[in-house]
C-alpha cells in the first residue's frame, strides 16, 4: 500500500488508519508493505494495492497540491480501474474538484471525486465533533473537525449519510464523504479505521479481489476491543448531541449550564 | 486606582468566600470571573500595580516552567504572585491578585512583587495587553487540542498578535530548538533571549512533525541534530536561516533516577527533581528568564533544586509497598516524550493509560494514534487502559502490541480499586493519564486516604 505525504497530510492521527491496515492484514497471515509516497517521489498507482492519503491544515494542503496534480491522470486511472483508496478529510478535499479557502484562494484538486469544497468564511462554525454515519459498511464512527463545506455533484454518491454529526454540512443533504468505485473519501478521523473495522476489511478486501478475483473472502476475526472502542463512540456522539439539543429559552440555560459543569471534570 | 476594580475586588472577595464557606468549593476561576465581569480592566488595573510581570506561554511545559521560574525569584529574595496551574486563563490571573488585594484594591508591596503568570495559548494576547509584560516566555509549540484551536497556525497567530501588544523593551525568551518559536523573533524587534540545548548524546526520533518548512522562505528545514519531533538543530538551506546560538545553553543535560542535572553554560550544574529531557528545557526556559530579570548566580542554580514534581507531572503516591506514578499528557508531543520516559523504567513495572475525552482533555482522541506506545512493547509488567474513553485506549495499546488487561471501569473509584488490588507488591505502576482524569484520579486518592500526595 501507498501512503501519500505521511510527513505532510498527518494531522489527525492518520498513522492510526496505516497501523490498522497493517494490523488486520497481519491476523489473517497477510503479509504487507507500506510505500511512503512524499513529493517528488516517484509513484506509479498502477503498481498498488491500496492508497491511503490523510489530512492536513490549509497550509499543509498547498503544500502538496501542486505535486498530487502531476500525479491526479495516474490516480484516477487506476481507480478506475478498481484501486481501493481511502482519503481523509484535507487529503479527502484534494481528490474533488477544487477547495476554495478562507481567503478565497482555489487549490485545484484532481477530480475523482465529481465534488468541490468552499470554506464559508471566518464567521462560520467549524465543524468539529462525534460522528456516526450510516454506510455499507454498517455504521461508522469518527470524529471530524473542517472549515470546508463539501457540495457533491448531481451524480457523485456519498460514502454515508450522517446521523449524528455535521458531515459534508452543505446545507442541501446530510451526506458525508464521496465514494467512488472503489475509493473512499471521508472527513473522519479518530483514526477511522482502527474501531471500524469493517470499513478497514472491507478495503482490504477490495484490495484482495481486485488482485485475487472475486470469490476472495477476509477470514473473521474477534473484534470485541474494536467493537468496544465502536460502542464508546457511537455512545459519546449520542451523549454530546444530546447536550447540544437541549433546546432555548431559560431553562434549557440550566440545563446546558448543568451539562457543561459535567463535562467539567464533574467538579 | 479605580473605582470599577476596587467594586471588582470586592465583588470577588464575596464570591471567593460564598464558593469556599458556604459550598465548601476551592475554585481557582471564580473571583477571578466575577472580578471581570464587573471591571473588565480588572487584569489591567490589578497587574499594573507589580514592579514587573512575565508571561510564559508554549505547548508544553509552561506549568513547570512558571514554577521554576518562581521558585528562582523566591530564592533572589522576590515576593512573587503566580496563577495556580489549570488557571491560565485572564481569570485565573486575576483570581491570583485579587488574593493579594486590599480593601482598598492595592495589592501589598505591589511594587517590590513580580508576577508570573502562565498563559494559555489563546489567552495570551489579552494578558499581555492588559499586563504589559517585562518578558514573555515561548516553550514550544506543537499541535494540542486541535478540536479546540482549529489548527497549529491559528495558535502561532495569537501569538504574533500579543507581540505587537507589549512595550518596546520587552524581552522574548525563546527556544532556539523550535523553529516554529525563533520565528517569533522576526514578528517585531525587540530584545530576545534564547535557550536551547546542545548537549547532542540523545534524539533521532521520528514523532509528529510539526514544522517542517520555514515560514520566510518555504523550503524543508534541514537538521544538523533532532532531538525529537521538529526540536532540533535546525537551518533553511533556502533563505539561511538557523538556529541562533542560544545565550542560555546546555552543554550537558544527565537524566537520573533522582532527576536531572543541567550543566548551564557559565552558571554551572543545576540540579532539579524532575525527570525527563523535556523538562531540561522548561529549567532553561525559567534560568533564561531568571537572568533577565536580574537574578543572582545563586538564586539560578537554587529555584531549580527546590522543585519536585509539579501537579500530575511525574507525582509519586505511595501506597503500602506500592507505588503510583501520574503523568500528565495533552498532546502527542509530550506524551511521546513520558513514553521514552517510562520505556526507561523498570521492566516489571506496570503501565496505565487513562484517556478521557472532555473539554479539556479534547473531544477528539484521534492524538492518541500519534504517540510511539510501541516503544513500550515487549516490557514484562502488566498493562492497563482505563477513563471515559477506555476502550479506545485499550485498543491503541493493543494494536500497538501490548497485551491489555480488560478495560478498567469508568468510575475512577473502582478503576483505583482494580488497579491496586492487582498490582504485585513493591512495583511501580505509570499512570499516563489526560488533564480530567488526572483531577478525578487525585481527588480520590485524596478521598479515600490512600495516599497523600508528595505535593500536599
Amino acid at each position: 500500500m501507498a501512503h501519500l505525504y505521511p510527513d505532510v497530510m498527518n494531522i489527525y492521527g492518520d498513522r492510526g488508519n496505516i497501523i490498522a491496515l497493517r494490523h488486520r492484514c497481519e491476523l489473517r497471515g497477510i503479509d504487507s508493505e507500506v510505500v511512503e509516497v512524499n513529493a517528488g517521489d516517484p509513484f506509479d498507482p498502477a503498481e498498488f494495492d491500496l492508497v491511503v492519503i490523510g489530512g492536513g491544515q490549509d497550509r499543509e494542503q498547498r503544500r502538496i497540491a501542486d505535486d498530487l496534480l502531476t500525479r491526479g491522470p495516474s490516480l484516477k486511472a487506476a481507480v478506475e480501474d478498481g484501486l481501493p483508496v481511502l482519503a481523509v478529510c484535507g487529503g479527502f478535499q484534494l481528490f474533488g474538484h477544487r477547495y476554495v479557502g478562507l481567503d478565497g484562494e482555489t487549490i485545484p484538486g484532481i477530480g475523482i471525486f465529481d465534488m468541490e469544497t468552499r470554506h464559508p468564511g471566518v464567521e462560520a462554525d467549524r465543524c468539529i465533533g462525534d460522528v456516526v454515519l450510516a454506510t455499507e459498511f454498517g455504521a461508522i464512527v469518527g470524529f471530524e473537525n473542517h472549515g470546508g463545506r463539501t457540495y457533491l455533484g448531481s451524480g457523485q454518491e456519498p460514502f454515508g449519510t450522517v446521523v449524528h454529526g455535521r458531515g459534508n454540512n452543505n446545507g442541501a443533504d446530510s451526506s458525508e464523504g464521496a465514494r467512488y468505485r472503489n475509493a473512499i473519501g471521508t472527513y473522519l478521523h479518530g483514526s477511522v479505521l482502527p474501531k471500524n473495522p469493517a470499513l478497514a476489511d472491507g478495503l482490504i478486501e477490495m484490495a484482495l479481489k481486485r488482485r485475487y478475483g472475486d470469490d476472495f473472502e477476509l477470514a473473521p476475526h474477534d473484534d470485541a476491543a474494536e467493537q468496544a472502542a465502536h460502542a464508546s463512540a457511537v455512545a459519546r456522539a449520542k451523549s454530546r448531541e444530546g447536550d447540544r439539543g437541549l433546546g432555548r429559552g431559560p431553562l434549557a440555560a440550566g440545563r446546558r449550564l448543568r451539562a457543561k459543569l459535567r463535562d467539567l471534570a464533574g467538579r | 486606582m479605580k473605582l470599577r476594580v476596587v467594586a471588582a475586588v470586592h465583588a470577588a472577595r464575596l464570591a471567593t468566600f460564598v464558593s469556599r464557606r458556604l459550598l465548601g468549593r476551592g475554585g481557582t476561576a471564580l473571583p477571578g470571573l466575577v472580578a471581570e465581569r464587573v471591571a473588565p480592566g480588572a487584569l489591567a488595573g490589578l497587574g499594573g500595580q507589580l514592579e514587573r510581570t512575565v508571561l510564559v506561554t508554549g505547548t508544553n511545559g509552561k506549568t513547570t516552567t512558571a514554577r521554576i521560574l518562581a521558585a528562582i525569584l523566591a530564592a533572589d529574595g522576590k515576593a512573587v504572585v503566580a496563577n495556580r496551574e489549570g488557571s491560565n486563563l485572564t481569570r485565573g490571573m486575576v483570581s491570583a491578585l485579587v488574593a493579594e488585594a486590599g480593601w482598598r484594591g492595592r495589592i501589598a508591596a505591589a511594587e517590590t512583587t513580580i508576577g508570573v503568570f502562565e498563559a494559555d495559548e489563546a489567552s495570551l494576547p489579552a494578558a499581555a495587553a492588559a499586563l504589559q509584560p517585562a518578558a514573555i516566555v515561548f516553550t514550544n509549540l506543537f499541535r494540542d487540542q486541535l478540536d479546540r484551536y482549529g489548527e497549529v497556525d491559528t495558535v502561532a497567530g495569537f501569538w504574533r498578535r500579543a507581540i505587537a501588544m507589549v512595550p518596546d523593551d520587552c524581552v522574548l525568551i525563546l527556544n532556539a530548538d523550535d523553529p516554529s518559536v525563533a520565528e517569533l523573533a522576526t514578528v517585531r524587534d525587540l530584545p530576545v533571549r534564547w535557550f536551547g540545548i546542545d548537549d547532542l548524546r540523545s534524539g533521532g526520533e521520528r514523532g509528529a512533525f510539526d514544522a517542517r518548512w520555514c515560514g520566510a522562505c518555504g523550503t524543508d528545514f534541514s537538521y544538523d541534530h533532532r532531538f525529537f519531533g521538529h526540536i532540533g538543530h535546525w537551518r533553511c538551506r533556502g533563505c539561511g536561516r538557523e538556529r541562533p546560538t542560544p545565550g542560555t545553553s546546555a552543554l550537558r543535560v544527565s537524566d537520573g533516577e533522582d532527576g536531572l542535572s543541567v550543566e548551564v553554560q557559565g552558571l554551572g550544574i543545576v540540579e532539579t527533581g524532575l525527570r525527563g529531557q523535556y523538562n531540561a528545557w522548561n529549567t532553561l526556559a525559567a534560568i533564561a528568564a531568571g537572568e533577565v530579570l536580574g537574578a543572582s548566580a545563586a538564586a539560578l542554580r537554587k529555584g531549580p533544586a527546590t522543585i519536585g514534581p509539579v501537579f500530575g507531572r511525574q507525582e509519586s503516591f505511595a501506597i503500602g509497598s506500592k507505588t503510583l506514578r501520574l503523568y500528565l499528557v495533552k498532546n502527542p508531543a509530550g506524551a511521546n516524550q513520558v513514553v521514552q520516559l517510562l520505556g526507561r523504567t523498570d521492566e516489571d513495572d506496570g503501565f496505565a493509560f487513562f484517556l478521557n475525552d472532555r473539554f479539556a482533555d479534547g473531544q477528539d482522541v484521534s492524538w492518541t494514534w500519534d504517540v510511539d506506545f510501541e516503544l513500550l512493547a515487549g516490557r514484562g509488567g502488566r498493562v492497563w487502559a482505563g477513563g471515559d474513553r477506555g476502550a479506545d485506549a485499550a485498543l491503541r495499546l493493543h494494536y500497538a502490541g501490548l497485551g491489555v488487561e480488560p478495560v478498567l471501569p469508568p468510575q475512577p473509584a473502582e478503576a483505583l480499586r482494580t488497579l491496586l488490588e492487582a498490582m504485585d507488591e513493591g512495583l511501580t505502576l505509570h499512570a499516563i493519564v489526560t488533564y480530567t482524569a488526572l483531577l478525578e484520579l487525585r481527588r480520590e486518592l485524596a478521598r479515600q486516604g490512600l495516599a497523600k500526595s508528595t505535593l500536599d
